[in-house]
């Protein structure tokens, strides 16, 4: 018996239920599609914010007009020296004055010499008035020239890219204009140069021992949970171990003394070594369990088809299990590397430097990274600040692509053969 | 060392093979006549492989596995503690269900166990090259491949990959190969290829094979063994003999149903 429902070719036995499998499917694809949207309108929002304070226009004016400082109406470009030296006394701090003293008395001074220091010091040609956006700058650009001219009537004003080779290789300064990311970056490289160098052996040999050599025991178990749950300590919490191991109790090596460095710039143990160690640590977990994946991904066959032609097991994990899981693990790699630049937390715990002017000299140097940097530059009062810590995670973002795009060059490399 | 002549090729005494307490196989008798083809069936989940991968210490690979009684090579119990199971999987080499060659080149795949073993060519005897065609002729795969040996293992058919892990095996010098279901996952033209390659192979090896597929058995091997499952599930060896006899006289009603296919 075929009793149909008209037009759906169907028996009573069933409902006809077509168009509304087809609009829930449409409804879940619509989820989906809003989910990736919001994604990239969350992401293209933080590119947003940062392109918008990295570039815009700079109105820069003399501190001090240099016309109020001529004396009886001689102008400072036809004063003596003594005037010169006097103007200087008078609006510089004392100890500012002191310090000028000390690195070369003024009796020394030629007059040029003095009148330099008067523009320098005392007229300030650099002095930052204000900071634009990139978008207040091409919409109201004429706007704001004109009411900065009509306030400041000596004032240049210019389009500044404050990310510039310039920001790229000069070292920290407390001068906004002249500040870099020179110091942070070869922290940053240098400790993350130990993070891998520390990390990655010591990851992949446990991956490899607990796959293929551990066997199936409340020891290993043991061991398994707990690296799965180091994986969600919190950073902050590998800061604390870093500052109570690096730090304090092996000062003597972290510090470099046991190896007879007894560099004035050494930081009791705070130094570029203790970093790296610390976020190898806190990379570990992620690392074996990443590792120990790629290697159970490798096809059990391969191994069989090995070991069948007479091959130890470490012939077997050599030859064929670590070529095939060398694109997994590097993936893994990569991701917790990324992590490990861009972390701040447990840099802080353990002490780096947040105003250092001079390049780290090795792994026993006192460090900054650029996250640290980023972090401290956000926290300053002046808002220039804010726009060259806006360039510093520009430099942080290309960082963070160039070191991926080595590593998955690498894996094409490897995965190619 | 093992010993390297003997009457029989593979002697299993009283032999129980156990996944953690359950016993998968149980007391298994059989002599394997040396340079024949012998064949195992019998129903799924008999054990088939699992007594071919005892003959060569594969099943070791899984960790809760272990055996009781004894399985001689060539007169030696392949599971002394003296005995290492790295030369007796030398010896007895293997040919898995699925292809599964190296993710190298067709001339690696096949270079690679041989250099593994410390294959040396010397004055008067092949170099690597030489012993790399030799070992494919002998796979019938050579014609088919001598122009891509630089190409991955890979990127040959279903078939020509089964006879380049042939060739894989035959270039360390097996004494024997175990091949577990080696035609089933390929077409009837490669599996009649695969067939005749082994009719080849058994003038110079011991063959053993396991396949569901009786009328394959029937084609290739000279002795038969027909597994089935007991009560308690364990595979047990009902009936062993020359394959003519086998499958035109069984001794046993077991047999008889099966390879009627009344049963299994």
């Amino acid at each position: 018996m075929r009793s149909e429902a008209p037009g759906t070719g169907l028996t009573p036995y069933f409902s006809g239920n077509l168009p509304g499998r087809h609009r829930a499917a449409r409804i879940w694809r619509g989820v989906f599609q809003l989910a990736t949207i919001l994604g990239m309108v969350v992401l293209a929002l933080l590119l947003y914010t940062v392109i918008n304070k990295s570039f815009g226009l700079v109105a820069i004016d003399n501190k001090i007009n240099p016309e109020t400082l001529a004396v009886n109406g001689v102008p400072i470009e036809a004063l003596d020296k003594d005037s010169l030296v006097s103007i200087v006394q008078n609006n510089v701090s004392q100890g500012k004055f002191r310090q000028l003293e000390r690195e070369k008395p003024m009796a020394e001074r030629s007059r040029d010499e003095v009148y330099g220091m008067v523009i320098e010091d005392v007229v300030q040609p650099k002095d930052i008035i204000g900071t634009w956006t990139l978008v207040d700058s091409i919409t109201r650009g004429a706007e704001i020239t004109a009411q900065v001219q009509r306030e400041h009537p000596n004032a240049v004003i210019k389009f500044t890219s404050w990310i510039d080779p310039q920001f790229v290789s000069s070292p920290q300064s407390s001068d906004p204009l002249k500040a870099g990311v020179r110091t942070a970056i070869l922290g940053s490289l240098l400790t993350i140069a130990i993070t891998i160098l520390v990390a990655f052996p010591i990851g992949l040999g446990a991956a490899i021992y607990l796959e293929e050599y551990a066997r199936e025991n409340t020891l290993n178990r043991l061991i398994q949970t707990n690296i799965t749950n180091l994986a969600g300590v919190p950073s902050i919490i590998y800061g604390m171990l870093g500052l109570a191991i690096f730090v304090r109790a092996l000062e003597p090596l972290t510090s470099g003394a046991i190896f007879g460095v007894t560099d004035a710039t050494t930081a009791n143990g705070r130094t570029i070594l203790s970093a790296g160690l610390t976020l190898a640590l806190l990379v570990l977990p992620v690392l074996i369990i990443n590792g120990q994946e790629a290697i159970r991904a490798v096809p059990n066959s391969l191994r069989q088809a090995s070991y069948g032609l007479g091959a130890t097991q470490w012939q077997t994990i050599w030859h064929h299990v670590l070529p095939s899981a060398i694109p997994g693990i590097l993936t893994g790699t990569i991701l917790a590397i990324s992590r490990a630049i861009g972390e701040t937390a447990p840099l802080v715990v353990i002490g780096a430097s947040t105003y250092i002017t001079f390049d780290p000299n090795g792994p026993f140097a006192k460090f900054t990274t650029l996250p640290i940097q980023i972090y401290q530059w956000t926290s300053r009062p002046q808002g220039e600040f804010r726009n060259i810590a806006a360039a510093a995670i520009l430099v942080l973002l290309v960082l963070l692509l160039t070191l991926n795009a080595t590593a998955i060059f690498m894996r094409s490399r490897y995965s190619s053969k | 060392m093992l010993p390297t002549s003997s009457q029989y090729a593979i002697q299993a005494n009283q032999l129980d093979v156990y996944y953690g307490d359950f016993r998968a196989v149980k007391g298994v008798n059989l002599t394997i006549e040396r340079k024949n083809v012998t064949a195992i069936i019998g129903p799924s989940g008999c054990g088939k492989s699992t007594v071919l991968r005892s003959f060569n210490r594969m099943n070791e690979l899984v960790p809760t596995s272990h055996i009781a009684g004894e399985v001689l090579f060539m007169g030696q119990n392949i599971y002394a503690p003296e005995v290492d199971p790295v030369e007796v999987r030398r010896r007895i080499g293997m040919v898995f269900q699925k292809p599964n060659p190296f993710p190298k080149s067709v001339f690696e795949n096949v270079a690679w166990g041989a250099r593994l073993n410390g294959f040396r060519g010397g004055i008067g005897q092949p170099n690597i090259d030489e012993w790399v065609e030799h070992c494919l002729r002998k796979a019938a795969l050579w014609n088919e491949v001598k122009d891509k040996l630089d190409q991955s293992g890979l990127s040959l058919s279903g078939g020509q990959q089964q006879r380049l892990c042939i060739a894989r095996a035959i270039a360390v010098q097996p004494e024997i190969i175990l091949m577990d279901e080696p035609a089933s996952a390929l077409d009837p033209i490669a599996t009649l290829k695969i067939e005749e390659l082994m009719r080849e192979l058994v003038e110079e090896y011991t063959i053993i094979v396991v396949t569901h597929n009786m009328q394959q058995a029937a084609r290739v091997s000279d002795f038969t063994a027909f597994f089935t499952m007991n009560e308690e599930r364990a595979g047990v060896l009902v009936e062993y003999g020359p394959t003519p006899q086998l499958f035109t006289r069984p001794q046993n009603k077991l047999t008889e149903d099966y390879i009627t296919g009344r049963f299994g």
